[in-house]
């Protein structure tokens, strides 16, 4: 074990595939950064810091910075992987789905589908995503609701330094099109990363607190929010389940069932507004699959149905937080106890 | 002309006169309401499909377009399983799940026709980066239209291919309709869609895509360029869309007699038999005995297309990922 931050497990992983597959490339406005300037080459290393170096080992060939064309950054993706490659491309910002939209669920989701599985698409697109940094509207969303809403796309969101690795070396290796959600606020949150061969499996989450008393179910940056009110309430004596889903699509229903059957009462805790979420999503699920388990209704901790706001005091207020966590569990334990 | 023996010839005419037949055959049997869905014929335009992919091997790539039966005839897809796939058949290159709109076959370099306007022109300059990287001389060809030009994809596409010098080709077949509306509104560099390419840094070069010699003629120099190493190129190709967008489209927008006029005058096919005579030793028999064979080809895959089953109800949850 190495301990390591999530920029770093991330850098590190798309090194260590480029090095061990020559068909891995990667695309994406500044990766390398400093392209046709006075600075040269990794003047800025990715804004990120997550695809620093990667230029200097492996050439313009195979790490290609790109204008800003987040359509053609998509699509020369998705035709790269037609063709035999398998490249990781960068949206700098979540929020840029936007633009690029079309050739993420009308062309890379549907290939192998239109195409009567006789292709396949393996490319992974990197989506930094998430508030917490006052980015305002179009630079904060959580979009892994609506990508997760569309069949041929894989989604995952690491929530540790070890899960970034084993679920981006899955994700490359993969033979499917997956968006990979790094948080940008969690790029610096440091772990044991094993070293060598770490792989994830898709659609098997993580159960990071055992209480037996409530359910959390929950993704990405809201793990850790989970978790803090978790170990809160367990100074309390009420102990919860939390479980990190790793992978929106495909999506653990056997992890999330077997919990609530045992503790009939579910919190969901979702980065985004609440209409279509995942959170509704989560919600319906266990109504129509663990009904007679439930002892409550089901507690949604979302985001307001409103974009997100810069102010620092407006963004905290409509972000989640443990506290609402929290507050949503002890309203969940309540109902007719 | 003078690259091209009497095989190359005849398989090119065997090219054409396969998409014509077909897309004829489309337009009778899609009155008889057995073809289900939106299909857009390809018929007048065959010697821009034909032309361009004469030159390509099956390790070269193309990504077409919503109106692409003849760019998949032209690149050597199957053309008893397009027509199953068209049917909405099992045994169609696609499983019945793609239709007219979505036909492909990587195996040959042909990367999907596209019912978005405009989407492959990224495809396709990924392909290329993909080439380039395996330095053999691949090169990657992006149908467009004369719609897909205003679209940004096609900018953002041509741009990328220019800045990473990458062996795209970026081929563009102004039939003069995009849609329902005509090119004189809707482009607005006056009817001109190659200055575009031009103004995005590389060279373009521009033929009459109702006749294969000027088209084959012109995409054989631009290939030089563009597997020599010379970055990307594009070719504008003035051609015509016999049919409407799409089948069952009235065409009001058509002037008196133009279709008349453009069957008369502008017909690659007719064209071709007139001009190969002049260069080649082919007979007016060669070319019948070509268009005989071809009516047959034309019968039999539309009887099996017709006689062959549906996919089973079960095949709608197959092939969403490689791995569950």
């Amino acid at each position: 074990m190495a301990v390591m931050s999530i920029r770093e497990a991330i850098n590190r992983t798309i090194a260590e595939e480029m090095e061990r597959d020559e068909t891995v490339i990667a695309l994406g406005e500044d990766i390398v950064g400093g392209m046709g300037t006075a600075g040269g080459p990794e003047a800025i290393g990715g804004i990120w810091g997550a695809t620093g170096g990667l230029y200097a080992k492996f050439g313009p060939g195979r790490v290609i910075d790109t204008p800003i064309s987040e359509s053609a950054i998509v699509g020369a993706a998705a035709g790269a992987a037609l063709a035999g490659k398998r490249p990781i491309a960068e949206l700098m910002f979540a929020d840029f789905v936007g633009v690029s939209l079309d050739q993420i669920w009308n062309q890379m989701a549907k290939f192998r589908y239109m195409f009567g599985g006789k292709t396949k698409c393996p490319a992974v697109i990197r989506l930094i995503y998430g508030a917490g940094m006052n980015a305002a509207a179009q630079h904060s969303q959580s979009v892994y609701a609506m990508m997760t809403s569309m069949p041929g796309l894989k989604i995952a969101l690491p929530a540790t330094p070890a899960d970034a690795k084993g679920l981006l070396t899955e994700a490359i290796r993969g033979d499917d099109p997956v968006l990979f959600f790094e948080h940008k606020a969690m790029f610096g949150v440091k772990g044991e990363v094993p070293e060598g061969e770490h792989r994830v499996p898709f659609g098997h989450a993580r159960l990071t607190r055992e209480g037996g008393d409530v359910t959390i179910v929950t993704c990405g940056r809201m793990v850790n929010f989970s978790e803090k009110a978790a170990d809160k309430l367990a100074a309390d004596g009420i102990g919860c389940d939390v479980i990190d889903l790793r992978t929106t699509s495909p999506l653990d229903e056997e992890t999330i069932l077997d919990s609530v059957e045992q503790t009939g009462r579910l919190v969901v805790v979702d980065e985004s507004p609440p209409r279509c979420s995942l959170a509704a999503d989560i919600s319906a699920l266990v109504t129509a699959k663990a009904f007679s388990s439930l002892k409550a209704p089901p507690e949604l901790v979302t985001a307001p149905h409103t974009p997100i706001p810069f102010a620092r005091e407006l963004e905290r207020a409509w972000l989640p937080s443990p506290q609402k966590v929290e507050e949503a569990v002890r309203k969940a334990l309540a109902f007719r106890s | 002309m003078s690259q091209l023996g009497r095989d190359d010839l005849l398989t090119a005419y065997r090219r054409m006169a396969t998409i014509r037949a077909f897309e004829e055959r489309l337009h009778d049997e899609i009155k008889t309401g057995e073809i289900a869905g939106f299909t857009h014929l390809y018929c007048g335009q065959e010697a821009a499909a034909v032309g361009v992919c004469h030159h390509l091997a099956d390790d070269d790539y193309i990504v077409s377009t919503h109106r692409g039966h003849g760019h998949c005839i032209a690149k050597g897809c199957d053309v008893k399983a397009m027509m199953q796939e068209i049917y909405g058949r099992a045994g169609g290159l696609c499983k019945g799940k793609g239709g007219s709109m979505h036909i492909a076959d990587i195996s040959i370099g042909m990367l999907g026709a596209n019912g978005i306007v405009g989407a492959g022109a990224p495809i396709a300059v990924g392909a290329a980066i993909s080439a380039k990287l395996d330095g053999r001389g691949k090169v990657s060809v992006a149908f467009s239209g004369d719609g897909a030009c205003n679209q940004g994809t096609t900018f953002e596409a041509m741009n990328l291919a220019v800045v990473l010098k990458v062996p795209a080709v970026f081929v563009f077949e102004n039939n003069h309709y995009s849609e329902h509306t005509g090119v004189d509104y809707s482009v607005g560099t006056s009817n001109d869609i190659a200055s575009r390419a031009e103004a995005f840094g590389m060279k373009a070069w521009r033929a009459d895509g109702c006749d294969f010699f000027s088209t084959f003629e012109a995409m054989r120099d631009l290939l030089d360029h563009v597997r020599g190493g010379g970055g990307p190129a594009a070719i504008e190709l003035d051609t015509e869309r016999f049919y409407g967008h799409f089948e069952g489209d009235p065409q009001r927008y058509r002037g008196p007699g133009e279709l008349d006029r453009i069957r008369e005058s502008r017909d690659c096919l007719k064209a071709f038999r007139s001009r190969v005579r002049e260069f080649a030793d082919i007979s007016a028999d060669d070319v019948d005995v070509i268009d005989g064979e071809v009516g047959t080809l034309i019968d039999e895959a539309t009887a099996e297309a017709k006689a062959a089953p549906p996919p089973p109800p079960e095949a709608v949850l197959e092939d969403v990922y490689v791995s569950y």
